[in-house]
C-alpha cells in the first residue's frame, strides 16, 4: 500500500485516538498503568545507558583532544552531547525498541485475538481507549527520563574524569557550566515530547492494523520500531533546523 | 428483533454475501448454520457493525443500523452482548475484571453492585471460585464461559454467540446450550448463534437460517431442518454417520 494511504490512515487513526475518553476514571487508571509500564519499567535501561555513555564520551573526548585543548573541554563536550543529542534523541530511539515494540505487539495481539472487536461490539471506542493513555503517559514520562539521562550522563563523565585521572573535578565543573544556554534544555525537551508522540502513535498504529496471527504481530512490532526510528530521525533534523538556526 | 435485508458484502472481487435477507426474533434462539466459508461470520460482523455492508440494511427494532452515526451506533451497541469464538477475553485482566468491564465502562453502579452482578453471572456459568484467575490460567472451556458471562452481564437485548461450543466437551456444551436458551427466554433476548454443531441446533434452535455460498438457502425450525428437501442442507445435516444413523429417530421427535 502506498505511503499516502498510510499517512491518511495514520491521521484518521490519530483523530480517533484523541477523542474524549468515554469514562474519565477508567482513562485515569489506564494512564497510571501506562506511566508505570512506559516510565518506571524503562528507568533501569535509561540509567544504565546514560551512565556508560557519559563516561565513554568523557574518555573519548580526553583521548581525542587531550593535551592540545583545555581540560574543561571534556566537561563541556559531555554536557553538550548529553543535552543536545544523546538524552533527547538516542534515549527515545532506544525506548522505541522497548516501549514501541511492546505497544505494537500488545495492541497487535489484541487485534488478532478479537479483543479489539470485543471492545467495539461493547460500544467502547477502542482506539481512544487503548491509545490515548499511552500517548499521555509517554508525553509526561519521556521528558523525566530524558532529564534523568542528562544528569546521570554528566555525572558519570565527572566520575570517570576523576577515576581515570582525565581532568580535575574543578575543570570538569567549569566545563559543564561554561557558556551554558538554558534554551538547549528547552530544545531538548521539545524534541523529546515530539519523539514521545511519534514513537507511541506510530507503534500503536502498526499494532492496531495487524491482521493474521503471531507472525504478523511480530512483523508489526518490527515495523513499529523501524518506522518510529526513521520518523524520529527526520523529525530531529526538522526540529533542529527550526529551533537552532 | 433484528431484520437484515438485501445485504451484499464483497472483499475485492470475491462476493461473500449476496443479497442476504434474514430476520432474528426476540425471545428465540436464532441459528445461522452453514459450511465454513458460507458467510456466517461475515454476516454476523456486518450485523454488529464490525464490517460495513456494501448494500442493504440491518435493522435493530426497526432502526437501520447501517445509516446511523457512530454515536448512535454506540447506543445500540450498549444493548449487544457477544460471545466470540476464541473468547476474546482481555488477558491483562482477571476473570472477574473481564466480566465487570462492560459495567465499569457503561453503567453507573458502584463497585460493590458491579461485583455482585458479575459474580451472579459467573455463578450462572458455573465459574464461582475462578474469579481471581487470569484467562491464561483457565481452560478453553472456562474461557468460553467467562466470555458468555461477560456478554450477558449488561443484560443485553441482543446476544450473539459465535461457535459457543467449539472446543468444548459434550457435557459443557450442553450446559452452555441450556444457558443460552434459558437467558433468551428469561430476558426475551434476540439471540443469534453461529454454529456447526447440529446437536445444539436440534436441542435449542427455534429459528434456523442455512447459509450456502453467501445466500440464505433455507430458513425454518428444528423440525423442518431434518427433511428440508434442500440438497445442500441435507448434505450438511447428515454429514456424519451418527446423524445418518439417527435420522429416523430425529424425524419422529
Amino acid at each position: 500500500m502506498g505511503l499516502l494511504f498510510h499517512i491518511g490512515r495514520y491521521f484518521a487513526f490519530m483523530a480517533s485516538a484523541l477523542r474524549r475518553p468515554q469514562k474519565g476514571r477508567v482513562f485515569a487508571q489506564a494512564t497510571i498503568i501506562e506511566l508505570e509500564a512506559i516510565g518506571v519499567q524503562s528507568l533501569g535501561i535509561v540509567a544504565l545507558l546514560s551512565l556508560f555513555m557519559g563516561a565513554v564520551i568523557a574518555i573519548q573526548t580526553a583521548h581525542q583532544v587531550g593535551g592540545w585543548v583545555p581540560a574543561y573541554t571534556i566537561g563541556f563536550t559531555v554536557r553538550q552531547t548529553m543535552i543536545l543529542e544523546f538524552a533527547p534523541t538516542i534515549i527515545p530511539v532506544i525506548l522505541s525498541g522497548k516501549v514501541g515494540s511492546n505497544i505494537a505487539s500488545q495492541i497487535g495481539t489484541m487485534q488478532v485475538t478479537e479483543q479489539i472487536d470485543a471492545l467495539e461490539v461493547m460500544g467502547v471506542r477502542s482506539i481512544s481507549y487503548l491509545v490515548l493513555p499511552k500517548l499521555l503517559a509517554a508525553l509526561v514520562i519521556f521528558p523525566f527520563l530524558v532529564v534523568i539521562a542528562m544528569v546521570l550522563g554528566i555525572g558519570a563523565g565527572a566520575w570517570i574524569c576523576d577515576a581515570a585521572d582525565l581532568s580535575s573535578f574543578a575543570d570538569y565543573e567549569y566545563g559543564i557550566q561554561m557558556d551554558f544556554k538554558a534554551f538547549d534544555v528547552t530544545y531538548a525537551l521539545i524534541k523529546t515530547c515530539v519523539f514521545a508522540l511519534i514513537i507511541t502513535s506510530v507503534s500503536a498504529y502498526h499494532g492496531y492494523h495487524t491482521s493474521g496471527g503471531a507472525k504478523e504481530v511480530g512483523r508489526s512490532s518490527t515495523k513499529a520500531v523501524v518506522y518510529s526510528v526513521v520518523i524520529v530521525m527526520v523529525a530531529n533534523l526538522v526540529i533542529t533546523q527550526l529551533l537552532l538556526t | 428483533m433484528i431484520r437484515v435485508s438485501g445485504v451484499d458484502k464483497s472483499f475485492g472481487d470475491k462476493a461473500v454475501l449476496k443479497g442476504i435477507d434474514a430476520s432474528f426474533d426476540a425471545g428465540q434462539v436464532n441459528f445461522m448454520i452453514g459450511r465454513s466459508g458460507s458467510g456466517k461470520s461475515v454476516l454476523t460482523k456486518c450485523i454488529v457493525g464490525l464490517l460495513e455492508v456494501d448494500a442493504g440494511t440491518v435493522q435493530y427494532a426497526g432502526e437501520d443500523f447501517t445509516t446511523l452515526s457512530s454515536k448512535e451506533r454506540e447506543e445500540i451497541r450498549l444493548q449487544i452482548g457477544m460471545l466470540f469464538q476464541g473468547g476474546a477475553l482481555f488477558d491483562s485482566m482477571t476473570v472477574l475484571e473481564n466480566v465487570v468491564f462492560p459495567l465499569r465502562m457503561f453503567h453507573s453502579m458502584d463497585a460493590e453492585e458491579r461485583e455482585e452482578r458479575a459474580m451472579e453471572c459467573l455463578k450462572r456459568v458455573e465459574l464461582e471460585g475462578a474469579e481471581h484467575r487470569y484467562p491464561a490460567e483457565v481452560s478453553g472451556g472456562m474461557q468460553k464461559r467467562v466470555a458468555l458471562a461477560r456478554a450477558i452481564v449488561g443484560r443485553p437485548r441482543y446476544l450473539f454467540c459465535d461457535e459457543p461450543n467449539s472446543g468444548l466437551d459434550p457435557q459443557t456444551a450442553i450446559v452452555i446450550d441450556n444457558l443460552i436458551r434459558d437467558l433468551t427466554q428469561e430476558y426475551k433476548t434476540t439471540t443469534v448463534v453461529i454454529s456447526h454443531d447440529m446437536n445444539s441446533v436440534i436441542e435449542i434452535g427455534d429459528n434456523i437460517h442455512f447459509l450456502h455460498e453467501g445466500t440464505v438457502a433455507w430458513r425454518g425450525d428444528r423440525k423442518g431442518i431434518l427433511d428440508s428437501g434442500v440438497k445442500e442442507l441435507d448434505t450438511f445435516v447428515y454429514a456424519s454417520d451418527l446423524m445418518r444413523s439417527i435420522k429416523g429417530k430425529l424425524q419422529g421427535r
